[in-house]
This record gives C-alpha cells, structure tokens and sequence, in this order.
C-alpha cells in the first residue's frame, strides 16, 4: 500500500480552506515517502469536473467523485473504506472540522486502524508519516507512529497551510458506492444556515478582544470597530461579561471559550490567566493596555503600551486606509 | 424507547494533569469526577422522558474504566439513568479511542438501544469522536456536536453547528447523537437521588461478558503507538512599543500586521 | 491608593454584614416526614476532625450489629461542601502522632506515607528569629516548637485518605453538599438542611434550581472547622459562648513547591520581620518552612507558610503579601529558588484557645475540631486535637445512642481529661499577652510558656471586628509579582482549581458602603482578592466595595473582619490537593 488519500470537503461550488489544507499538506507528504496524493470528493451535480480537477492545483494528482449525500460523514465512511480497499493507501488525512472527525472516526472503526485527531503537524520518517499532536490544554506534545496500515490523520482546526504548488488539473475518476443500510438513515433537512443573533467568535480568525481597561460598555464600540476594519469579530473577557457589557457568548477565558485566531488584539485586558487559557493558542497576540506592568506583556507578540482610546480609533482608520488603498 | 447514556469518569479539570513517564499515557490517578460533558447526555435522555413525545422505558448509564469508575455510574443514576453497566477488565487498560469505541460498542450490542447518547468530549482524552467510532461499529446513523434533539414520530431532528452554519439533520432511530453543552442545562440531583443510587442495579461487565476480542484492546490492541512526549514550541519573546507618538504607533503597528499577512 | 495617614479610625464592627443569624441559619421544625431524609449520625464537614469521627464511629458500630441496625439505612453520613473532602482543607502540618495512631491503629508511619498524606518524620528543626528583610537568628528551640518525632502531613490529602475508609466502611459521602441550616425542634438539635442548587446571582431560582432536603439525624457532629457557618448559630442558640472569651481568628496562606534540592529542617520563624514591631499595628505573625518527601512521585516538596492574627489595625496588612514578602528573605530564597510553585491556599484558624473555646456539646450536637476552637496557636497545633476530639466525640455519641439516649455531654468531660483538654489548658494565656506588640508581648508569652499554666490567671481576648483600622504602610513592602517566584492574588487563585459557578449566589456578606479604611481592609486582607474598591471612589469618606465572590476561597477570615462568609453553593470553590 502507499499513497495518501484525502477527503475534500465542499459548499456552494468551492472546497472548504481545512480541506484545502490537508489536500496541499497530503500532497506535500505523498513526496516525502511516495505514492500517489489524492483526493475523495461526496456530493451531486454541484461536484463538476472543472471543480474536481481543480484540486489538482493544491497537489493531487487523482480525485475520487461518489454521488452521495452532501454533508454527512457515513457515506463518505463507506466511499473511503472501499476506495482504500480497492486501490491500497496508506494514510487518510482530514483536515479540521466537525466532518473530518466524524469520518476519520467512522473510518477508523470501519478498517480497524489507528487514528490520531487535532494533529497540529505531521512528519515523514523512513517512508512513514508521524503525527504530532498536543495534549493536557496545549502543555505537551507527543509523536505518533502507526502501527499497519492505513493510519488516519485528522488536523486540529487550521493545522494545515494550504498551497498552490500549481499542479495541472487532477484526473477525476467516478467510483460507484453502494452505501451501508444505516448511511442512508440520516437525511440532511437544512445545511448551513445562518443564524444571526449567536455571536460565533471559534471560527474568526481575526479577534478584537475588550477587557475592564475599556472602561466602560461603551468601549466596546472601539473594538466594534477596529474588528469591522480588519474583518473580524469582537470578544470580551470575564470581568466585562458579568458587568454586563457584552454578551457571555463572546466571553473567552477558563469559564468561556477557547479561541486560536490568526490574530488576537488584546484592548484592556491585562492577561490574567483565567483568560489567558482561552486564548494562549492565538497566532499573533497583540495587546494594547496602559499598564506596563499587565501580564499580558509577557505572552504577547507585539504589545503597546498606551491609552486605547487614543490608539484604537487611529488604528481602525489605518487599517481601513492599507486595506482599501 | 431505551436509551443507554455512554459516561466516562475523568481527572477532575482542577487538578494537574500529568503524562506517567512510564507507559507515556495520561495519568488517571487523583481526583476524578463524571465528565461533565456527559452530564448534558443524562439531561437530554431525562428531558426525552420527562418531555412525553416518545415513551421511555429506561435509561442506562454505561461506562468503560477501572473499578473507580462506579462513581461515574452513581453519579449518572442520581441525575436519573434508572441502572448502569459497568465495563471493567484488566485487559481493556490503556485502550485508545478505537479500541474503547469498539468495547463499548460490544457492551451496547447486548443492550440493544434505541437511542445512544454521550458528551461530546471528554476532558481528558481530547478525542471529540467516541461517538462515531461506536456507531459504526454498532450500524448506527450517528451525529456529533447536536445542540438541540428532537423526537418526531420514529425520527430524531438534531441540530448541530458544522462547517457552513446550523444543519438539522433528521436520523432513524436506532442512532447515537453526541450532545454538546449547549443542549440543555443539566439538573441538579435531589439528595434523595444521589443516596438512593447506591440502590439501583449495577451490573458489572468482562470483556469475556460481551465478547469482547482482547487482541483488539488495551496497550496490545492499541494502533498507535507514542514515540515521544515533548514540550510545546517556545514562543519567542515579543516586542513592546511604548506610544508616545499615536500616529507613529499606529503606523509601526500596521506595519507589523501587514508583514504577517493579517490585513489580507 | 491609600488615603493620608491616621484618617480616622474605624472599626469593622460599626457595619455589620447583612445577616439575621438565628432565622436565617436555624430552621424550627422538620418538613413532613415523607420529604425528609432520615439518618443516624450527621456529621458537617468533611475534614480531618469529621471523619475521623465518621471513622471512630465506623468502627465501633462493625462490632455493634444491633446499635448499627438501629440507625437505619444510613448510619453515618458526612456532608461536605467541597468537591471532595479535602478539597477546602489547608494546613502546615506538622502533627503529634499519637491520635491518629490510636485511629488507625494497623497502619504503620511508612504506610502514612505510601498512602500520599505524610511526607516524613520531623528530624532536624530550626527556629530563627528575622529581624530584617536580610538576617536571620537561629534560636534555641522554644519548648512549644518542639517537633521532634512528629510527621508533616497534608490535611488536605489525609482528608482524602479518610474518606476512602469512611466510604469502605459504610459511610454516605455527600460532597458537593452544603449544610445551610441547623434543625432545631423543643430545643434540640435534630438535624441539617442541605443547600439549594442552581439559584443566580440575585438567589433567584434558575432553569435546573434543586432545593436541599432536610436531614433528620439522632445525632449531628458539628465539624464545619474555624468558624463554621452553623456552628457560630449553634453558640448563639444555646448559649455556648457564656462565660468564655470572644473567639478571635488568625488567617494563613501557603503555599506548596516542588524544590531542587530537598530541605533539610523543620524551620519556624518569629519575626519580627515581615510584620511591624509596633504596638500601634498591632500585628501578629510567623511563618513556617516544612520539607516533604512526596513518596508517590518522588518528589521533595515544601510547604511555607505565614500565619497572622487576625486583630492588626492597619489596613493595607495582607497575609498573602507578607508571605511573598518574606519569601524574598535569603534565608527563604536558599531553599525555593530553582523550584516551581504548586499550590497555594489561604484558611482561617480559630487563634483564642482555652478561654475561647465554646461548650462542645447541646441537646442532640457536638463541636469538635476547629469549631469548637480545639488550637494551639503559639505551637501551630490543632490537627491532632482535630483528629482526637473527633474520636471522642464518635464514643461519647456511640456510648449515648447505645443507651437510646441524645445527651452527649460526656464528651466534654472526655475532651478535658484527654490530651486535649489537658495542652489547650496548659497554653491557654500564651497567645494573648501579643496584643502588647513584639518586644513587650514576647517577653509575656515566653513567661506564660515557662510556667506551663500553672499561674491561675485568665487573659481576655476582644472581638476582632471591634479593633479600629487606620490606613499605614505595610503595602509599602510587599514585593512586585513576577509571576515564577513572587505571585499574585488572582494567578494564586487560579491554581487552587477554583471552579465557583460564574452566576452563583453571593455567599458572601458585607455592607457595600462602608468608609475606606473598613474597606480597604477587607481589600489587603483577602488572600483571593474578592474585595475591590473602584478606580474612581473618592480618597476619603465612604466607598463603595465591589465584591468579586467567584475568586472567594472560602478561608473564613472576612467574619472576624466585619463580614460574614456563609454556606456557598456546594461543589464550589477550591480543590487542594496537598495542602
């Protein structure tokens, strides 16, 4: 066996950015220990073959298209077991998100193999691939090795860059599934409805995050603001939620919600650790907060000491000028 | 309608955890409490019942673990599951998700529910997918991360948070749903419920009980394998800007998020 | 933030804390029978002096089949608010032996250990006096620091340790579990009302509100520890307080590490540093340094601590800060640096001795441990009166309910007579003569010591809360948190695993106006930070307090200081583990 099959997920004719990820990181891992990356697309006529080979330009060289019901991980269980049993490959790969550990799990139970989710990295070694994920909150992280064949990687949320490495298109092939009695017992009613009121700050990868140094409810406007200018939603700390000055919803920290964001502005918020746990895993940090002396300063990446209601507004116009300029 | 509840009993989230240097797997020892996530399962199988809209016989709590996990079980049937199973042998210690999903999946074929509910997560494994693992074994339509169920006649409406938005799905029973915390608001339980769980039946379980094929469990069934334990990356220290220049500040800072690409 | 100094003098007493003891922490009469739960002994409070009367009690009545059929389905059940019993326990400890080996009687010093609550015999010991931030003066060792032959314990960890026991022989655990009422029928205790469940903020009742259940018990062991939120009901009740002294309070915070190289000694220290010597600041002070050998990780461990009274007059005092203050002593910088912090904690501990300590018995109850104010304060000493008082009470109740009969005062008599009784009594005017600050006080207290009480002389204590508070300097020397040696409130907090509920009840009581000297006393004295005054509040006058109660770590110390701290939400609040 060798190869890497992945499973692209896809919506509204384009493939989601975690799938991408593990498409272009199966790809880039296929070259370190051989075999063919490719790539297993479930879904209707929305699934064209312009579409298809397009994942050609993130690295796969072949695409497996069944005609099966979108958004749900039995049938994409059934089509990956038996186009692993036909054609041999070695790992299957997810990239982040709820159906990558719906299948990969399914997947798991399905061929009898080993599996390892929230992968944050994965490495080749002697022709075999192995997997790092953290563990205990992010203290530690531990390699795994499979034992047999196949493994299954499933990716923590954004593990996985994903890149054009500008491949010709992907050869589609059609694979006929005849699905297990029990993939056709659950049945989509509506997918991906959008619901305004739910302040949803896990997926932004932008965070503009207000503390008590915003001084009152009302500089919670200043955060609307900047996150408006650089695309991104607005987040509170603890001590803000139960004064009542923005929803628990939005509340990051040990009693709220864990956030990883590209880019996490701190305004006001001095770092204690309660909240620090919720948002610790953040790519860039920054932290604008008049007390040199804040916690804060000494996990951030970039930190500014001075007055928000001086730098927020100045920001949020800067920002807005380098994006439409 | 049968429902069996699937608990863990887990390192209470106060205390420190730690990996034993020896078999490089999470410590279990000290402090342990019924994962709470699991604690939301137990409430929506006792809204199920208490709602009307179907007929419930029965709700058993399940759990796989060692002898301690009896508190688990306790803790369950003082929230309301009416007896509880639990699965205990030595050669299932050390067992990773596959092989629990697997076990438990033997435990609930003699069973045989309607319905298997569990917490979406557990606090200490951090695996977020026993779920699916059990459902398949067990040729069950199954869904994760549901924050809200609903029985209509012989199908249960879920709605869950997935990649797009809010999907409702709707799923022939038998299933198993995995519940996130945001479903209900577990209940307390009455201090008559919690002295009277000792009472409830408890039925303890081999693997040899269930069928259960030992070279598929434990540390040998196991197909992974740890190489290595290490610290996290370290972060490098960060650059601090004192603002004496608002204007000046403001550029520097555009400047450093442009570099990173977070002005895309 | 301090105001000027010597700007007024005010007492915490002038505003008394919102509360209306007996009605609201005495129920009269039991619910109807079907709604109630019925048991043999209850016993609040899960601690070291709890079960070890659960324990006693266990193991009289496996030898008694008729006795233990006559209580019921549930012969013993203890009732603890914490997580786990353990969870809200905190002390030195360095423990005379003898107590618990007369409980526990097949387990050897060895076992202790193997078992994850005694961390080695004390062998070297040192007493050094501080009078600087940078000297140190080893003394010889005064006699009631005399620790040879003792073991350093966890009470956190034995209270673990005992519970198992208690739950293998029989007893109802009921964590999670406040007790919030005292059950009074015809003037006798009959039993506990546990607390409510899910109320808000505002006690409102919430989606999931469960309310307690009463228990109704032929006997109720109070073991609630330093002022119990029943047990200070049950004094006033029936008059136990008459013809003692006021009770008054000392409060500790330490913390626990994990060290490179293990130390050698037991090491006390007087003072006078970090406290002030003068009489005016009336402070009080000491610390301790115990080395442990962790046998189930291997680890060597040190517990530190600092232990203050309770009646200083200056405002900006903070056990917490002193203790980091003096951890920036060379002397205490040899032992921890190159280590790492693993617990801290902050409890409260009954200071008055002898003369304070309440009648231990009324119709149907018992006190025992530190509710019923069973301390050595001078020696640190209470874990094994704890432990012994828990005994005798689990006799006398036994020997009692025996003969069908709920009159338990002979366990007071037993409490005199054994080892307890005969220490307390022996100690009990060398605390006081303190008040009369370090270098008049000392010479006091070491003759009071000298001369083994046989002087028939009785030294008053005064209510705590009735000390006026000045606004001085002590804030001055506390050293800046750097987060790795010298720590902050909130990030101490947070290790103790405290999982309090964000919209929980205020269990906490305190008048919200007060002027700022009360105020900011309660701010400095708070090891968990839960007193805040606003940024804008005005420099003199009265201020508002902002009350942050879901850092509260429940050590007790606000009801000396004008507060009171009543019966949380069970299941809330810290989780030592080896404290």
């Amino acid at each position: 066996m060798s190869g890497i099959l992945t499973y692209a997920l896809h919506y509204e004719g384009a493939f989601n950015k975690n799938s991408l990820g593990a498409v272009s990181e199966g790809a880039k891992l296929a070259k370190e220990i051989g075999g063919e990356a490719a790539a297993v697309v479930v879904g209707g006529d929305d699934l064209t073959d312009e579409l298809c080979a397009s994942l050609g330009n993130y690295g796969a060289t072949k695409v497996y298209r069944v005609k099966g019901p979108e958004g749900l991980g039995a049938p994409v269980v059934d089509a990956m077991a038996k186009i692993i049993g036909d054609d041999g490959y070695s790992y299957a790969l997810f990239g982040g998100g709820l159906l990558g550990f719906e299948i990969g799990a399914g997947l798991t139970a399905r061929l009898g193999a080993g599996v390892t989710m929230e992968v944050t990295a994965v490495k080749a070694q002697g022709g075999k691939l192995i997997a790092e994920r953290p563990i205990l909150q992010d203290s530690a992280i531990v390699d795994v090795d499979y034992v047999g064949e196949p493994g299954i990687i499933i990716g923590r949320l954004n593990a996985f860059d994903t890149v054009e490495s500008g491949g010709g298109a992907a050869e589609v092939v059609d694979v006929e599934v005849s699905f297990e009695e029990h993939s056709s017992r659950a049945v989509m009613v509506q997918r991906g409805e959008q619901r305004g009121a739910d302040v949803n700050i896990e997926d932004a990868d932008i965070l503009v995050a207000g503390g008590r140094g915003l001084g009152k409810a009302e500089g919670f406007e200043l955060c609307e603001s900047l996150a408006g200018a650089l695309g991104g939603a607005v987040a509170a700390t603890r001590a803000v939620v139960d004064a009542g000055w923005y929803p628990y919803a939005a509340q990051i920290g040990q009693t709220g919600k864990t956030v990883a964001p590209k880019l996490y502005l701190a305004a006001g918020i001095s770092g204690a650790i309660q909240h620090k746990v919720g948002m610790q895993a953040s790519e860039n940090i920054v932290a604008i907060n008049k007390d040199a002396n804040a916690p804060i300063f000494e996990f951030c990446d970039l930190g500014i000491v001075g007055d928000l209601n001086a730098i927020m507004p100045k920001l949020t116009e800067a920002v807005k000028a380098k994006k439409g300029g | 309608m049968k429902i069996c509840v699937l608990v863990k009993e887990v390192p209470d989230a106060a205390v420190e955890k730690r990996i034993d240097p020896g078999s490089k797997r999470l410590d279990r020892s000290g402090e342990k409490n019924l994962n709470p996530f699991d604690t939301h399962a137990i409430e929506a199988a006792m809204q199920l019942k208490e709602g009307g809209a179907v007929s419930v016989e029965e709700i058993v709590a399940v759990t796989m673990g060692p002898e301690s996990a009896f508190r688990a079980l306790h803790k369950a049937v003082s929230l309301g599951a009416d007896r509880s199973v639990h699965l205990t042998d030595d050669a299932l210690a050390g067992s990773d998700v596959a092989a629990t999903g697997y076990a438990l999946a033997k435990v609930l074929e003699q069973e045989s529910p309607d319905l298997v509910l569990l917490g979406q997560q557990s606090d200490d494994g951090e695996c977020y997918t026993i779920g699916a693992v059990v459902a398949d074994h067990l040729k069950m339509p199954s869904l994760t991360q549901v924050i809200k169920m609903d029985v209509e006649g012989d199908k249960l409406r879920c709605e869950r948070q997935a990649e797009y938005g809010y999907d409702t799905v709707a799923l022939s029973l038998p299933a198993v749903i995995s519940v996130g915390d945001a479903i209900n608001e577990p209940r307390y339980p009455s201090l008559k419920a919690i002295m009277g769980a000792k009472k409830k039946p408890l039925d303890t379980k081999a693997t040899g009980d269930v069928g259960i094929d030992v070279g598929q469990v434990g540390e040998t069934g196991s197909r992974t394998a740890v190489l290595a334990i290490n610290p996290p990356p370290a972060k490098e220290a960060g650059e601090i800007i004192e603002d004496e220049d608002t204007n000046e500040t403001v550029e520097k800072i555009v400047n450093w998020l442009d570099e990173r690409k977070l002005l895309a | 933030m301090a105001s000027a100094n010597g700007n007024g003098k005010v007492a915490p007493a002038a505003f008394p804390p919102p509360v209306d003891s007996p009605d609201e922490f005495i129920k009269r009469g039991l619910d109807p029978e079907d709604e109630i739960i019925e048991i043999g002994v209850a016993i609040v409070g899960g601690g070291t002096a709890g079960l070890a009367c659960a324990n006693r009690l266990l193991q009289l009545l496996a030898d008694d089949p008729e006795t233990l059929e006559s209580l019921g389905e549930v012969p013993v059940a203890v009732i603890e608010k914490a997580k786990t019993c353990g969870g809200h326990n905190l002390s030195g400890a360095v423990v005379r032996p003898e107590p618990l080996e007369r409980l526990f009687p097949d387990l050897s010093r060895e076992d202790w250990r193997k078992e994850g609550f005694a961390f080695g015999e004390v062998d070297k010991e040192a007493v050094y006096m501080t009078p600087t931030a940078k000297q140190s003066l080893r003394i010889p060792t005064p006699p009631p620091f005399k620790n040879h032959g003792n073991e350093v314990i966890s009470v956190a960890a034995l209270a673990r340790y005992q519970q198992r026991i208690a739950e293998e022989n029989g007893a109802y655990l009921l964590t999670e579990t406040a007790a919030t009422q005292l059950i009074v029928e015809d003037g006798k205790v009959v039993g506990v009302r546990s607390g409510d469940k899910g109320r808000g903020k505002d006690g409102e009742p919430l989606g999931n509100f469960e309310p307690g259940t009463d228990i109704k018990a032929k006997a109720t062991v109070l073991a609630e520890g330093c002022w119990g939120h029943l047990t200070g009901p049950a004094i006033r009740e029936f008059d136990l307080g008459e013809g003692r002294e006021p009770q008054t309070w000392e409060l500790g915070v330490k913390e626990v590490w994990k060290v490179a190289k293990p130390l050698d000694r037991l090491i006390h220290t007087i003072g006078p540093w970090p406290v002030s010597t003068s009489k005016k600041y009336g402070q009080v002070g000491g610390t301790w340094i115990y080395p442990m050998k962790d046998e189930k990780t291997g680890d060597d461990l040190v517990s530190i601590g600092f232990v203050i009274d309770l009646d200083y007059a200056d405002a900006t005092t903070s056990a917490h800060d002193l203790l980091q203050t003096f951890k920036t002593h060379p002397l205490v910088k040899k032992i921890l640096e190159g280590g790492e912090r693993v617990g801290w904690g902050a409890k409260a501990l009954p200071g008055g001795g002898y003369w304070s300590m309440p009648k231990l018995s009324m119709p149907g109850a018992v006190l025992v441990g530190d509710a019923g104010g069973m301390v050595d304060t001078v020696a640190l000493k209470g874990v094994h009166h704890s432990i012994n008082s828990g005994i005798l009470a689990a006799e006398a109740i036994y020997a009692s309910l025996k003969s069908g009969s709920s009159d338990f005062s002979s366990y007071e008599q037993a409490i005199e007579q054994s080892v307890t009784g005969k220490e307390l009594w022996e100690v009990r005017n060398t605390r006081q003569p303190f008040s009369k600050g370090f270098f008049v006080g000392g010479p006091l207290v070491n003759f009071f010591i000298a001369t083994k009480g046989k002087l028939p002389v009785r030294l008053p204590w005064h209510r705590q809360d009735e000390r006026p508070m000045f606004i001085g300097k002590t804030s001055k020397k506390y050293p800046k948190p750097d987060g790795k040696y010298i720590f902050d409130k909130l990030s101490s907090v947070f290790i103790t695993g405290n999982a309090t509920r964000d919209d929980a009840p205020n269990h906490i009581r305190v008048q919200q106006n007060v002027p700022r000297e009360v105020a900011e006393t309660w701010k400095w004295m708070c090891p968990a930070g839960v007193y805040e005054i606003p940024d804008d509040a005005p420099e003199t006058g009265n201020v508002d307090v902002i009350v942050n109660y879901t850092n509260c770590v429940q050590c007790g110390a606000i009801t000396a200081k004008g507060g009171r701290l009543t019966t949380p939400e069970g299941g809330d609040g810290p989780l030592y583990q080896n404290t």
